[in-house]
């Protein structure tokens, strides 16, 4: 499993409802279902994606996360999931309000566009990071929202909304001191487990 | 037909007839002494009978899913593009069993039998059957044939209804139901479109209220003109744009009431042909078995309430263009079974063809049915027993 989904496993209780946003070939989902006795859904729009998770025996759903929630009901699942995926959606603070509504809490990873890489690419090339983690052009990207790590954690802050805990990994998604010790200069993938304050 | 029978066809099969003496009481409270349904069954039944699949049939569907009768046919049954050796419905791993309902005109007794009270064709005497009255039927017929729990329950449209209502009734039944291009009850413009089509046959002067077999007749406009309307609502707008347009039979307008767009003939053809093969009481009782199913009716409208009953993991399957069963009511019960926390998954299937698509063999779709029912032939724990050939022939 992916070094990031192994971070979030172990903050993954046993037994919990979990619904992925945006689950691809449901890697982490399958894993939970088999391995902790979750029950879940996930959600994505990709057809060999869904199909794979069709054929692993993991519940998706092809619904388009950028056309809303309002199927779920509030508080209706423990774990609200989005791995790498939310800096693709049109609103990623309205869908964190929606996430929230839906989980009482939620983990989301995402790629840190503060990484020192994407800042010397930025400012010595004048021009937009490509990278091995983010190899898309700024015309084909999927990615429409660049955020830091500071920023995410700005949000948060802002909307009142409780960081539970963090992790902050590099590009081979492991996780060392100095990465700790500069997240936002030196993480590639930032991992958030958030809820709202009680 | 083709000179040879295809590879993938389940090739020459024969209908049976199962006949049942124990009384049914139906849902509008008569009761039928005996009957009869007629069914083809594809595949082998393996030794503990975990591998059989259910095939429930649409409004003017019957038991010939699959294969052929005759060497002569011109056509394989309603849905062998589904069914058949290595195709989605795999008659390599699975039994299927695909039976006309009761009520139906093709064999299983229905208006066009024989009242063993009065001796006279039933007619419009025929009780309204509902759903829930198939699904008991239907489960009398896996009695017979020694199957406790199939492994499937299939069905497209009503056919998709009558897989649900398995699914709340006897949920011990089955492992699973593919529910495809269905709805968990009708929306008022569908009652409005039944209602549409009825009147069309019971205002046919050659209706004789139903009795128009005595009166040696057929109320071929009414029924041709309810399937007409029907058949519209099958197809998308595009769908109708891109095989018609504005085609029309001659140079110039005529400026008369004979056919002057090619649409007009096509949908008088396909009127006129239904009239050969269908019967007029069994197009208004299926029409009314539409109308009334309703399972949420019992939990005071509540869909997720009366879902928590299901044990089975669901497939649902909706497409784009489908306006008489669209995607939203396909999604209201997919979020029914989230809500009751069922095992669910649903694709949204991109398809011209409007409701008519679920016959269709859209790669997407078949492909997610196949991976769905591959799966569950895996933990039913069948052996694939590929290039064996015991299905029937």
């Amino acid at each position: 499993m992916r070094a990031d989904l192994e971070i979030i496993d172990e903050w993954i209780q046993p037994n919990i409802r979990v619904l992925d946003l945006a689950c691809g070939p449901g890697e982490l989902l399958y894993h939970l279902i088999n391995h902790k006795q979750i029950s879940g859904y996930g959600l994505e729009i990709g057809p060999e994606d869904l199909n794979t998770c069709i054929q692993k025996g993991i519940p998706v759903l092809e619904q388009n996360i950028d056309e809303g929630l309002q199927n779920f009901e509030d508080q209706s699942f423990d774990l609200v999931l989005m791995t790498h995926a939310l800096q693709q959606f049109r609103r990623p603070d309205l869908l964190i309000d929606e996430m929230l509504r839906i989980g009482k809490e939620c983990i989301i990873t995402f790629p840190n566009f503060g990484h020192w890489r994407s800042r010397l690419h930025l400012a010595l090339k004048g021009r937009m990071p490509v990278s091995e983690f983010m190899p898309y052009n700024w015309y084909d990207t999927p990615n429409i929202h660049f955020f830091t790590f500071q920023d995410f954690e700005r949000l948060c802050h802002e909307k009142d909304i409780k960081v539970l805990r963090w992790a902050a990994v590099d590009g081979h998604l492991k996780d060392h001191w100095w990465i700790r010790s500069m997240p936002n200069l030196f993480s590639e993938t930032a991992i958030f487990h958030i809820s709202r304050k009680a | 037909m083709p000179d040879a029978i295809p590879v993938d066809s389940v090739g020459l099969v024969t209908p049976q007839i199962a006949h049942f003496d124990k009384p049914l009481t139906l849902t509008c409270g008569q009761t039928l002494a005996s009957y009869q349904l007629i069914y083809e069954t594809y595949g082998t039944l393996n030794q503990d009978a975990s591998n059989a699949i259910l095939i429930c049939h649409a409004l003017s569907g019957d038991h010939h899913a699959a294969g052929y009768h005759d060497m002569a046919d011109k056509k394989p049954g309603w849905w062998d593009s589904a069914i058949g050796p290595g195709k989605a419905i795999d008659t390599n791993r699975y039994f299927v069993i695909a039976l006309n309902n009761l009520g139906g005109c093709c064999g299983s007794t229905g208006p066009t039998s024989i009242n063993p009270e009065t001796d006279q064709v039933w007619g419009a005497d025929f009780p309204i059957v509902t759903v829930e009255d198939w699904v008991e039927s239907q489960a009398r017929l896996a009695d017979l044939l020694g199957i406790h729990t199939f492994a499937a329950i299939v069905g497209g449209s009503l056919g998709g209804m009558q897989a649900l209502e398995w699914s709340i009734r006897f949920p011990e039944r089955l492992k699973s139901a593919v529910i495809v291009a269905s709805a968990p009850k009708l929306s008022t413009q569908n009652i409005a479109f039944n209602e549409v089509a009825r009147q069309s046959i019971r205002r046919d002067p050659d209706f004789f209220d139903g009795r128009y077999l005595d009166n040696e007749s057929v109320p071929t406009n009414g029924l041709g003109l309810a399937r007409m309307l029907g058949h519209i609502t099958y197809l998308s707008d595009d769908a109708m744009g891109e095989k018609f347009g504005r085609q029309m039979r001659h140079e110039q307008y005529q400026y008369n009431y004979g056919i002057e767009f090619e649409v007009e003939s096509y949908l008088r053809y396909q009127g006129e042909a239904f009239t050969k093969r269908f019967d007029a009481n069994t197009y208004m009782l299926m029409t009314k078995a539409l109308d009334y199913f309703d399972p949420a009716a019992q939990t005071n409208g509540d869909l997720a309430a009366v879902l928590s009953r299901a044990q089975c993991e669901f497939l649902l399957v909706s497409f784009t263009t489908d306006w008489r069963f669209s995607p939203e009511r396909s999604e209201e019960i997919v979020n029914a079974l989230i809500k009751a926390g069922k095992a669910v998954s649903y694709a949204k299937i991109e398809a011209t063809e409007g409701h008519d698509a679920f016959l269709f063999p859209i790669p997407r779709y078949m492909q997610a049915v196949n991976s769905f029912l591959t799966r569950i032939a895996d933990q039913v724990t069948l052996p694939a027993r590929q290039g064996e050939s015991e299905h029937a022939r």
